[in-house]
C-alpha cells in the first residue's frame, strides 16, 4: 500500500513532557549531573525528545545551566531536541551498507512508511534516519529499530518489517520473531549471528570460568600487574598501549578512588569484534575488569557500551547480577577481604569519538564526549579526577586469559612485539564475513585466502583510521610494527570506486569530529570537499600535493586520535593508488583554470533570465 | 623565582628549558606559554587569553617538543627540554591554522568594525597570510542576535575559541554562553532564546572587547569611534606587548 | 646603453568598486618616476578597451560575479605574462561575495535577486521586476575569486590597497626583485 509521500514535515509538534516527570527522572538519577547521560536517555526513550522546557528541568535539578544541558543533549546523534517518532528506524549508511545495497532498502522504507529519510511522520510514528556503522558489517545493511538490531536487509525484508511496524507490531517482536528466548544470551543471538569463523586459543576458543580470578586473588596486586608486561599484551583497541604499563601507572601514587572502565565503544566502521565478545564472552570481560581491578586497587567499574550495542544490556546486565549472586562482583569478591569492586553499564549515544579514553571518561561524567587535555593522563587523573584504566574489551578478555594460562602462554604465540591472538572482523567482498581469531603474524594474502577474498582489489585494515591497501602490499603482516589494527579487515573487489569509499570515509569524519580543536573540526570538511572535487574531475594537479598538505596540517596539530588519523583514507589511498587521483585532474592551460565550469555557473541565470549567453554559448548570436 | 623554605634558606625551584635556542627560567607547574610570556618570547594564540582557563582548541600555539606537537598553552614546561616555535614549518601550520578560521566563518575585514582591533586579522599579518588559500569557504548564514538593548552578536564571525564562555563562567559567574552542537555545527551558544532573555550586561568582562578576538561580540554604539587605520594591531604587531618584556 | 623598453600594464576593474584603480592614484608623486618604466595599455585610465600588444603586467580588481568578468579575466590571461589580482575582491571576493553566505535555498540565486530587486525591504522599483536587458551578462551562481578561474601570479591585499603598498609591489616587480610584502604593510581593510 502506498502512502501520500510528499507533505510529511521534517518535524512534528509535541507539547514537552510535564515537568514533573522529568524531575522524577532526574531524581531516579540522584539528581547528579555525572549521571546526565542517563537522564537523558530516560527522557529520549520516553518522550522521544529532549525539548527546550526539559532542558531546563534537568539543569535544574542537576544545579547546571540549560546551555549545560543542552551543550550534552546537541553533541549526541541519539538524542534530539525535536519530536521524534515513537519509532525511530535508524538506517546504516556505512560504505559496506551502501554496496549491499542499502539504496533498495532506503527505497522501501521510505515508501511503505511514506516519509523519506531524516523525517518523522506526521503522527510522530515514525522517524527515519541514516546512521553511521552499527557494527554489523558482517550482516550488512542493517538497521536500528529504536534499541534493537534488524540484520541482512533486502528490499522484501525491509517490506516486511515496515508493514509490520505500521501493523503496530512492536521492534522487539520484530527483531527476535516467534517464540520468547529462554534467556538474554539467545535473544542476543536470534537478533544478531556471532559469524565467529575461526576460534583461536585465547578467546573464542573453549574458555574455564573464573580460571583468571582465581589465580588473581591467590597473588599480589603488584604480580598481576608483573605477569601482565612479561605477557607482552597491548591494548586491542587499535593504539596498542602495553596493557602492564597502563596498570602500574594507575597503581601508583595515593588515591581515594580508583576506576576500571571498559570501553565497549566499538565505533571504527567495519569493527565488530567487541559486539561478539560482549555476547560470547561477557563473563570473561567481566573476570578481565575484575582482575584489573585487584591489580590496580578499583572498587568501581564501568562499561562503557555505545549505544548502537543497547540491545546487549539486558545480557550484560544478566550477567552482571549472575556474578554478584555467585561472589564474583560486590564486596569480598571470592572471600577475598577488601577485595571490593562493582559495575555499572554507561550506555553511549552514537558518537564515534567517545573510543578516545578522554572522551569517553567525559561521555561517563555527563559531559559532550570531547577529549580530555593531557597531561594529566587518565592513569592519574580520570574519571571525576581519580586514577582509571581504560582498555578495550577485548583487552580485558586477554587479561582474564593470561592471568589463568601464564604469561609465557600468551608471549610465545604472536611475532615479536605483538604477542597472543588478535580478533579480525572481517567484511566486504568475502565469502566468509565474520570474526576470526588468529595470532598476530599473518600477511593479508594468508587472512584473504582463510575469509575466501583472494580477488580483493584494496583492503582496508583497521577501519577508515587505518591504512588501506592494494594488491602489491597483501605480502604486508598484521603487527602493530606493520599493519597495526583494532581488528576492522575490509575487503573491495575491483568494481569498488575508490575515491566513493574515500569520499565517505571523510563524511564519516566530518560527523564524528567532536568540533573542540579547529583542524579536525574544520580541516576535515575541507579534506571532504577536495575529495569531492576529485570525483566531480573539477581538480587541478596541484590539488594532489594540497591534499597530503591539508591532511599534515591536521595530523601535526589535531588535539586527539581522531584528527591524527582522520586523513588517513586519503594519504592512505594516495600512496596505494596515486593514479587514480591523478587521472582525475584537469590541468591548467595557458593559466586558464579547466576546473571553472562556465556552463554550470550561468546556468541558474540563463534559466531566471530566460536567455542564453552571446559569450560562452557559442551557436547563440543576437 | 625562588620560594623561602621554613628555616628561611632559599630553596630555587625554577628550572630552565629552551624555546628556539633561547634559555629561560620557568617555575614548577608553568605551562611552556606562561613560562615564555614571562620571558618575553611571544607564541601566537587565540583561544588563550590572560586570566581564563587554558582550553588549547585552536591549536595555534602548537610548539614542537622532542619532535612532537603539542600545544604550549596547555603543555607544561619540563627541565631542560628544547621547544621549537618560530620554525618556518611551524609557522606555515599557524597560518594554515588561520586561514582555516578565516574560511570557516564570513570574515569580511572591510565591513567588520573589529578590523584593526581583529586579533584573527592580526594573526594573519604576524603570520604574513597574503595569498589566497585553496580553502573552500563555508559561508555559514546563522541568524543575527540584536535583541540586548546594548549588545549585538554576529555568530557568522565567531571562531569558537570559547573565551567569552570561560570569562561569562569563571569571571562573571553568570554562565551566558556554552557550546552546543558537534563537529563543523560545534557553536557558542546563548544560555537562553536570544541575550535579551540573558542577565547579560555590557560591563560584564565577557562582553568586553579584550575578550572576543574577533567581530562577533558587538558592544552597539561604539563601533567606529575610532578610525581604521588607528586601531590596536594598526600600531603594532600582535604580541609586540610581550615581545617588548625582553628588551626592557 | 639602449634605452630599457617599457613595460606594458594593463588592468581592469570587474567585479569591484574601482576603489582599488582609485588607490593606484595614492601612489602620488611617485607615480611620475613609475611612469617612466612602464606604459598602459587596455586600461580604463586611458579607456582602451582591447589589447593592443602583448602585455607584461595585467591588474586586476574584483572578482568574478558576472560572465562578461569571466569573459574579460580569461582575456587578461591570455595576454599578459604577468596577472596580479588587485585587493580583497579579486583575492577573495570581497564584499560582493556576501551574496555566496546568504544563499542556501533552494533556488539561491532568484532568491538574491529578489531581495535585491523586488522583495528587500528598503527597494524602490516601480517595475518589481528583475532588470533582464539583453544587454546585461549573465549573473554567475557566485562570486569567485579570480584565482578559481585562471592562474593568478601575485596578490596585492587591502580594501583597497594603499599606495604604498601598491608602489612598493610594482617598482619590487619591475627590478624583478619581489620578494614578498613588508609586514607592515599588510592590511585587509
Amino acid at each position: 500500500m502506498d502512502v501520500q509521500t510528499s507533505q510529511a514535515p521534517e518535524t512534528v509538534e509535541a507539547a514537552p513532557p510535564p515537568k514533573a516527570e522529568i524531575l522524577e527522572i532526574c531524581a531516579e538519577y540522584g539528581n547528579d549531573r555525572h549521571r546526565m547521560m542517563d537522564i537523558l536517555h530516560t527522557v529520549q526513550n520516553r518522550y522521544r525528545w529532549i525539548a527546550p522546557e526539559t532542558m531546563e528541568a534537568i539543569a535544574e535539578a542537576t544545579d547546571l545551566s540549560r546551555i549545560q544541558v543542552e551543550g550534552v543533549a546537541s553533541f549526541y546523534s541519539f538524542f534530539s531536541l525535536k519530536p521524534k517518532g515513537r519509532v525511530t528506524i535508524r538506517l546504516c549508511d556505512d560504505i559496506i551498507d551502501r554496496f549491499h545495497g542499502l539504496d533498495a532498502v532506503v527505497a522501501e522504507f521510505e515508501r511503505a512508511l511514506g516519509i523519506k529519510m531524516g523525517q518523522t511522520s506526521r503522527d510522530g510514528a515514525f522517524s527515519l534516519e541514516f546512521t553511521p556503522c552499527i557494527g554489523m558489517s558482517d550482516q550488512a545493511p542493517a538497521a536500528m529499530i529504536n534499541d534493537v538490531v534488524i540484520t541482512k536487509l533486502t528490499r522484501e525484508k525491509a517490506r516486511d518489517v515496515a508493514n509490520a511496524l505500521r501493523a503496530g507490531e512492536t521492534p522487539e517482536k520484530i527483531a527476535v520473531p516467534g517464540f520468547s528466548p529462554s534467556s538474554a544470551h539467545e535473544r542476543a543471538n536470534r537478533m544478531v549471528n556471532s559469524n565467529i569463523r575461526h576460534a583461536g586459543e585465547v578467546l573464542l576458543g573453549p574458555v574455564p570460568q573464573n580460571a583468571g580470578l582465581t589465580k588473581a586473588v591467590s597473588i599480589t596486586p603488584t604480580q598481576i600487574i608483573t605477569t601482565m608486561e612479561e605477557s607482552g599484551l597491548r591494548g586491542c583497541g587499535g593504539a596498542g598501549f602495553v596493557t602492564g604499563r597502563k596498570w602500574r601507572f594507575a597503581a601508583g601514587g595515593e588515591a581515594e578512588r580508583r576506576f576500571v572502565i571498559c570501553n565497549a565503544d566499538e565505533g571504527e566502521p567495519g569493527t565488530f569484534k567487541d559486539r561478539v565478545l560482549l555476547t560470547e564472552r561477557p563473563h570473561l570481560l567481566i573476570e578481565g575488569m575484575t582482575v584489573a581491578a585487584r591489580a590496580v586497587g578499583a572498587r568501581e567499574g564501568i562499561i562503557y557500551l555505545r549505544g548502537e550495542y543497547e540491545y546487549l544490556r539486558p545480557l550484560l546486565e544478566e550477567v552482571l547480577d549472575e556474578r554478584r549472586a555467585a561472589g564474583l562482583l560486590g564486596t569480598e569478591i571470592m572471600g577475598v577481604r577488601n577485595f571490593h569492586f562493582d559495575i555499572r553499564i554507561q550506555l553511549g549515544a552514537g558518537a564515534y569519538v567517545c573510543g578516545e579514553e578522554g572522551a569517553l571518561i567525559s561521555s561517563c561524567e555527563g559531559l559532550p564526549g570531547e577529549p580530555k587535555t593531557r597531561p594529566p593522563f587518565p592513569v592519574q587523573r580520570g574519571y571525576l579526577g581519580y586514577p582509571t584504566v581504560v582498555n578495550n574489551v577485548e583487552t580485558f578478555c586477554h587479561a582474564a586469559r593470561i592471568l589463568d594460562k601464564g604469561a609465557k602462554w600468551f608471549f610465545d604465540m604472536g611475532k615479536e612485539g605483538s604477542h597472543g591472538t588478535k580478533l579480525f572482523s572481517v567484511s566486504g567482498d568475502c565469502l566468509n564475513p565474520g570474526i576470526y581469531e588468529l595470532p598476530y603474524g599473518h600477511s593479508i594474502w594468508e587472512l584473504l585466502s582463510i575469509v575466501g577474498g583472494e580477488d580483493a582489489a584494496a583492503v582496508q585494515v583497521g577501519g577508515p583510521s587505518g591504512t588501506m591497501i592494494g594488491r602489491d602490499s597483501f605480502s604486508r603482516k598484521l603487527t602493530f610494527d606493520d599493519l597495526a589494527t583494532g581488528g576492522a579487515i575490509i575487503i573491495f573487489n575491483g568494481s569498488r570506486n575508490i575515491l566513493e569509499i574515500v569520499e565517505y570515509y571523510m563524511s564519516f569524519f566530518v560527523h564524528e569530529s567532536c568540533g573542540y580543536c579547529t583542524p579536525c573540526r574544520v580541516g576535515n570538511v575541507f579534506l571532504q570537499k577536495a575529495i569531492a572535487k576529485f570525483r566531480k574531475g573539477l581538480a587541478n594537479p596541484e590539488d594532489i600535493e594540497y591534499l597530503r598538505d591539508l591532511s599534515s596540517t591536521i595530523i601535526e596539530t589535531s588535539r586527539c586520535g581522531l584528527g591524527i588519523t582522520s586523513p588517513n583514507p586519503v594519504l592512505t589511498t594516495l600512496k596505494s593508488f596515486p593514479l587514480i587521483y591523478s587521472t582525475m585532474t584537469k590541468p591548467t592551460k595557458d593559466g586558464i583554470r579547466d576546473t571553472f565550469d562556465i556552463q554550470a555557473a550561468i546556468d541558474g541565470a540563463r534559466k531566471i533570465a530566460k536567455r542564453r549567453s552571446y559569450i560562452f554559448d557559442k551557436d547563440f548570436s543576437q | 623565582m625562588s620560594a623561602i623554605s621554613d628555616t628561611g634558606t632559599r630553596r630555587d625551584t625554577t628550572f630552565t628549558f629552551t624555546i628556539d635556542g633561547v634559555e629561560i627560567r620557568a617555575q614548577p607547574g608553568q605551562t611552556i606559554m606562561e613560562a615564555a610570556d614571562d620571558a618575553g618570547i611571544y607564541i601566537p594564540r587565540l583561544c588563550d587569553h590572560e586570566g581564563l582557563r587554558h582550553q588549547g582548541s585552536c591549536r595555534v600555539c602548537t610548539v614542537k617538543v622532542g619532535g612532537r606537537s603539542v600545544s604550549a598553552c596547555t603543555q607544561p614546561a619540563n627541565p631542560g627540554t628544547n621547544v621549537e616555535s618560530e620554525t618556518p614549518y611551524l609557522t606555515k601550520l599557524r597560518r594554515d591554522l588561520v586561514e582555516m578560521l578565516f574560511h570557516e566563518g564570513n570574515h569580511l575585514c572591510p565591513m567588520c568594525e573589529a578590523s584593526g582591533n581583529c586579533e584573527l586579522q592580526a594573526m594573519a599579518y604576524r603570520l604574513d597570510m597574503t595569498n589566497p588559500t585553496k580553502f573552500p569557504y563555508l559561508e555559514p548564514n546563522r541568524d543575527l542576535d540584536a535583541s540586548h538593548p546594548d549588545i549585538a552578536l554576529d555568530t557568522n564571525r565567531c571562531i569558537s575559541c570559547g573565551r567569552c564562555i570561560r570569562a561569562s563562567m569563571d569571571v562573571d559567574g553568570k554562565g551566558l554562553f556554552g557550546y552546543v552542537g558537534r563537529g563543523i555545527k560545534r557553536r557558542v551558544a546563548v544560555n537562553g532564546m536570544d541575550l535579551a532573555h540573558t542577565d547579560a550586561a555590557v560591563t560584564d568582562h565577557a562582553i568586553s572587547a579584550e575578550v572576543c578576538p574577533v567581530g562577533c561580540i558587538i558592544r552597539k554604539r561604539e563601533g567606529f569611534r575610532i578610525p581604521i587605520g588607528e586601531r590596536e594591531f594598526d600600531k603594532g604587531l600582535i604580541g609586540h606587548e610581550i615581545e617588548e618584556k625582553a628588551n626592557a | 646603453m639602449p634605452e630599457l623598453r617599457k613595460a606594458r600594464i594593463a588592468t581592469a576593474s570587474l567585479a569591484g568598486c574601482f576603489g582599488c584603480h582609485m588607490a593606484i592614484l595614492d601612489i602620488d608623486e611617485r607615480l611620475i618616476g613609475l611612469m617612466g618604466l612602464v606604459e598602459f595599455d587596455r586600461s580604463p585610465v586611458n579607456d582602451i578597451k582591447k589589447f593592443t600588444k602583448r602585455c607584461d603586467i595585467g591588474i586586476i580588481e574584483g572578482g568574478c560575479c558576472n560572465e562578461e568578468n569571466v569573459h574579460v579575466l580569461q582575456d587578461f590571461r591570455r595576454n599578459c605574462d604577468v596577472l596580479i589580482a588587485l585587493g580583497q575582491c579579486a583575492i577573495m571576493g570581497g564584499l560582493p561575495a556576501m551574496r555566496n553566505a546568504v544563499m542556501h535555498s533552494e533556488n539561491p540565486l532568484l532568491e538574491c535577486l529578489e531581495e535585491a530587486y523586488i522583495s528587500g525591504r528598503f527597494i524602490r522599483n516601480t517595475t518589481h521586476q528583475i532588470p533582464n536587458d539583453p544587454a546585461l551578462p549573465l549573473v554567475l551562481d557566485k562570486v569567485y575569486p579570480l584565482s578559481e578561474v585562471v592562474k593568478i601570479d601575485y596578490n596585492i591585499p587591502g580594501c583597497a590597497p594603499t599606495g604604498d603598498v601598491i608602489y612598493s609591489t610594482l617598482a619590487s616587480l619591475l627590478a624583478g626583485k619581489f620578494r614578498g610584502f613588508e609586514r607592515e604593510l599588510i592590511k585587509f581593510d
